[in-house]
């Protein structure tokens, strides 16, 4: 403190006042002096949470009859490994500071667990770490999916819905795939394990490998934070797509799977190509193939032309011949072809002709009703749009008539 | 499925002669040679669309290894 410093006020005994700035220096001081205060625990609950735009996290921790207001700065907000909620009790570790601006004691946070689970998240950041400086979740060493992939093996409980889903979805897109599933235990502490195996013998037999759970609480989903199910993901002979629990939650084997899939219906739209798409690739390469031979075909039947007329040899008459029937044949197999490929589209297209046919006006007429035109065609939909004493054509499903407008009526 | 190219071979091979046609720099009989291939490809892709039948097999441990038994999802 400095105290050169003196205030104005010349009034007796108040010479030795300290000015707020002076007072708050001395606080702050004082409390990042006091070692009691630096490095504490504190356990409470979180409220009030805001977080700054610039990525600093401001809250409250309470207990029931305090609290203090605390700051967690953007980098240790993003090293924290789980997201600050209202209401959660959490144990946060920092230092005690004073702002002088404000004059409030704040809890500088550095890091945080919930204290609920201290201890899984503590196992968890670790296994993080360490496969993170291991470079296993490197975005290098992801794979690209199979484009057709032959067999499709699926890590999951053999009962349930996520086997469901995954099965009826790849059964709807891609039913050429040959699906495999490999039942394993999804949670408690047989899972790694039994997770690990499966894993392994289905790889063996397949071209792409989804693992899979759906929702569960932190305990639940614990196995696939597993290190050695991570490492055996990582070094999977073929790739492995992840879809475990929520789209909010995310293990360690999501980390170093290849894809990581927001559900188990993703994932297995992720392994699977379309087969509309497919047959409307294949149809394409149709049109392009039957477009190439035309012109190919028209491209020598006018040069085959145009040397008959210079020298017409009987020979090259014959070859074009027989090469015409020859493309007749083809062509004809091809239409067969297309028609065949294409008969369930013909249907679908005659059901909608129907429904189009209905909704046309001509069935509208049909169906009792009439309509007005102006004698330029336009339609007459208002009343009030036909002037008095003009000529309108009305329009029946045999024919029509004319008439004119004698007056407007109010309406009903 | 009869045997013969997967889908993925065929369709492959089909946009190969696509485009190997569409270059028009090949004989007529050549060409005529392709387009033919092509079609067989392009009706063996079509087979395969509309005939595949989604087979779906659980690994059961077995005495000896893993074998694949049917998988029901209905049941």
């Amino acid at each position: 403190m400095d105290s050169t410093v003196v205030t104005t006020d010349a009034r007796p005994g108040m010479s030795q006042a300290l000015t707020v700035t002076q007072l708050t220096h001395l606080i702050r001081d004082t409390v990042r002096t006091n070692p009691l205060l630096a490095r504490v625990l504190v356990r409470g609950e979180v409220s009030n949470l805001q977080s700054a735009p610039a990525g600093h996290v401001f809250f409250t921790l309470k207990d029931a009859a305090a609290q203090v207001s605390c700051i967690l700065f953007r980098e240790d907000a993003e090293a924290l490994g789980f997201e600050l909620e209202d209401g959660m009790d959490v144990i946060a570790s920092g230092d005690v500071d004073v702002f002088p601006k404000k004059g409030t004691v704040q809890f500088l946070v550095r890091a945080a667990t919930p204290a609920g689970v201290g201890a899984f998240w503590a196992a968890y950041q670790q296994t993080r770490k360490k496969l993170a400086a291991e470079g296993l979740f490197d975005t290098s060493r992801k794979r690209p999916l199979p484009e057709f992939p032959r067999r499709i093996g699926v890590v999951t409980s053999e009962a349930g819905a996520v086997v469901h889903d995954i099965v009826t979805i790849l059964r709807r897109r891609y039913p050429m795939a040959h699906v495999i599933v490999a039942p394993a235990l999804v949670q408690g502490t047989g899972a790694p394990a039994s997770l690990r195996r499966a894993l392994a013998s289905v790889t063996d037999r397949a071209d792409v490998v989804i693992i899979a759970r759906g929702g569960g609480s932190l305990e639940d989903l614990w196995c696939f934070n597993d290190e050695g199910l991570a490492r055996a993901v990582a070094t999977n002979r073929v790739p492995v797509v992840s879809a475990i629990g929520h789209e909010t939650d995310v293990t360690i084997v999501d980390f170093v799977a290849d894809v990581r899939a927001a559900t188990p219906s993703a994932a297995a739209e992720l392994v699977s190509p379309d087969s509309f798409e497919l047959a409307a690739q294949v149809n394409d390469a149709g049109h392009a193939l039957l477009h190439a031979i035309r012109r190919t075909v028209a491209a020598a039947r006018s040069r085959a032309t145009s040397l008959g007329e210079r020298m017409s040899p009987r020979s090259l008459r014959r070859g074009v011949d027989a090469n015409r029937a020859r493309l007749g044949r083809a062509h004809a197999a091809l239409m067969a072809a297309v028609i065949q490929g294409v008969g369930r589209h013909l249907d679908h297209m005659e059901a909608l002709g129907r429904r189009l046919d209905l909704l046309s006006p001509l069935a509208t007429l049909r169906r009792g009703y009439a309509i007005a035109e102006r004698e330029d065609g336009r339609i007459v939909s208002r009343a009030t749009e036909a002037r008095a004493e003009a000529a309108l054509a009305v329009r029946f499903q045999d024919g029509h008539i004319r008439v004119f407008v004698e007056g407007h009526r109010e309406a009903a | 499925m009869t045997e013969g190219p997967t889908f993925e071979e065929a369709l492959t091979s089909l946009e190969e002669k696509v485009e190997a046609l569409a270059r028009g720099d090949l004989p007529l009989d050549r060409a005529l040679a392709l387009f033919e291939e092509g079609l067989v490809l392009y009706r063996r892709c079509h087979a395969i669309l509309a005939e595949s039948e989604q087979r779906v097999s659980k690994l059961v441990a077995a005495t000896e290894g893993l074998t694949e038994e049917t998988f029901s999802i209905e049941g």
